[in-house]
């Protein structure tokens, strides 16, 4: 399959989701410039972490207009997977791809840290390599990263079972101090209705080897790549 | 013509900054204050044929990139 890592203008993470995938997955996987239109034949978008813009405004305003993102709205819509990672989750609720907003830190801290999520939702093409109630181990590192949505929004999400991962502690369980931005519900990452793009604050691809301090960040990228192999990406439609 | 536009995040929305600025005035001795927002201010200098021209633009823009209506609301004030 072929991934797309799309570079923003104050994107920082690129090269991390693109070393990850290259070297720790073997993926085949190119860079995309934001001034570009998008082209050729990808299974998957990567939106990476960042400032992209300089999260001027708000993070993620500005990002949503750059031009390649008008194909990836289109690539979406017709059930194209996309994958957000932390500015790129940001830029994904701007563009209406995925419900919801991420808003500062209710500490306003920055947080750096490592954080335990527990998989809520298997059937989806970023999760299903994953069990019910697994924890992954991942890191944080952002400002903006508390999740809002209107009681309406967040009751849909429950219904069709749109929240994938939820902040947790190491047994698993939610509470305030395993919150590390204040995250309505301890919402981590969230998916679209149909199921093909997600969004998530903590980086997978900074847990892609044992030398970064774990790997459980590759049960997001082996799932993309188990659903594209199985053609199931098609069961997923936008 | 010159606009002021204000955008502050929606009741029910957290907003950490403004309660940190509370807190701030609390510990200052301004006891009466009750509750702070905080918002955005921005002054936007455009041309327009009427004023209605004006707010119409200016809705425009607000509803597609000055505020987010998921978290934020806004109101503005035209200067002429």
């Amino acid at each position: 399959m072929r991934w797309g890592v799309i570079v923003f203008p104050g994107s920082c993470d690129e090269q991390d989701v693109y070393d990850c995938l290259k070297h720790n997955l073997r993926q085949k996987v190119e860079f995309l410039w934001h001034k570009d239109r998008l082209s050729g034949k990808l299974d998957c978008i990567v939106l990476p972490g960042g400032f992209s813009y300089g999260d001027y405004l708000r993070c993620g305003a500005m990002a949503r207009f750059s031009p390649i993102m008008q194909g990836v709205i289109e690539f979406a819509r017709k059930g194209g997977l996309v994958l957000g990672i932390c500015n790129g989750f940001q830029i994904l609720c701007e563009a209406g791809l995925l419900p919801g907003a991420l808003t500062r830190n209710a500490s306003l801290q920055f947080v750096c840290r490592q954080v335990f999520l527990r998989v809520e939702e298997t059937d989806t093409p970023f999760t299903c390599s994953g069990k019910k109630g697994q924890l992954l181990k991942l890191p944080v590192k952002h400002g903006e990263g508390c999740y809002y949505a209107e009681p309406a929004t967040l009751e849909r999400l429950r219904k069709n079972r749109q929240i994938l991962v939820r902040y947790v502690d190491g047994k698993g369980r939610t509470s305030p101090s395993a919150n590390p931005n204040g995250s309505l519900e301890h919402i981590a990452g969230v998916c679209n209705e149909g199921r093909n793009v997600f969004g998530l604050m903590p980086h997978p691809e900074d847990a892609g080897e044992k030398l970064l301090g774990g790997e459980d960040g590759l049960k997001i990228f082996s799932s993309v790549i188990a659903a594209c192999d199985k053609g199931e990406k098609r069961a997923w439609p936008g | 013509m010159r606009v002021k536009i204000f955008v502050c995040l929606k009741e029910g929305v957290l907003d950490p900054q403004g309660k940190a600025v509370e807190r701030s005035l609390h510990s200052l001795g301004y006891k009466e204050v009750k509750d702070v927002r905080m918002g955005k201010y921005l002054e936007v200098d455009l041309e327009a044929a009427s004023r209605q021209a004006a707010e119409a633009r200016i809705r425009e823009m607000c509803d597609k990139l000055l505020a987010n209506p998921v978290i934020e609301d806004y109101r503005f004030e035209i200067q002429e």
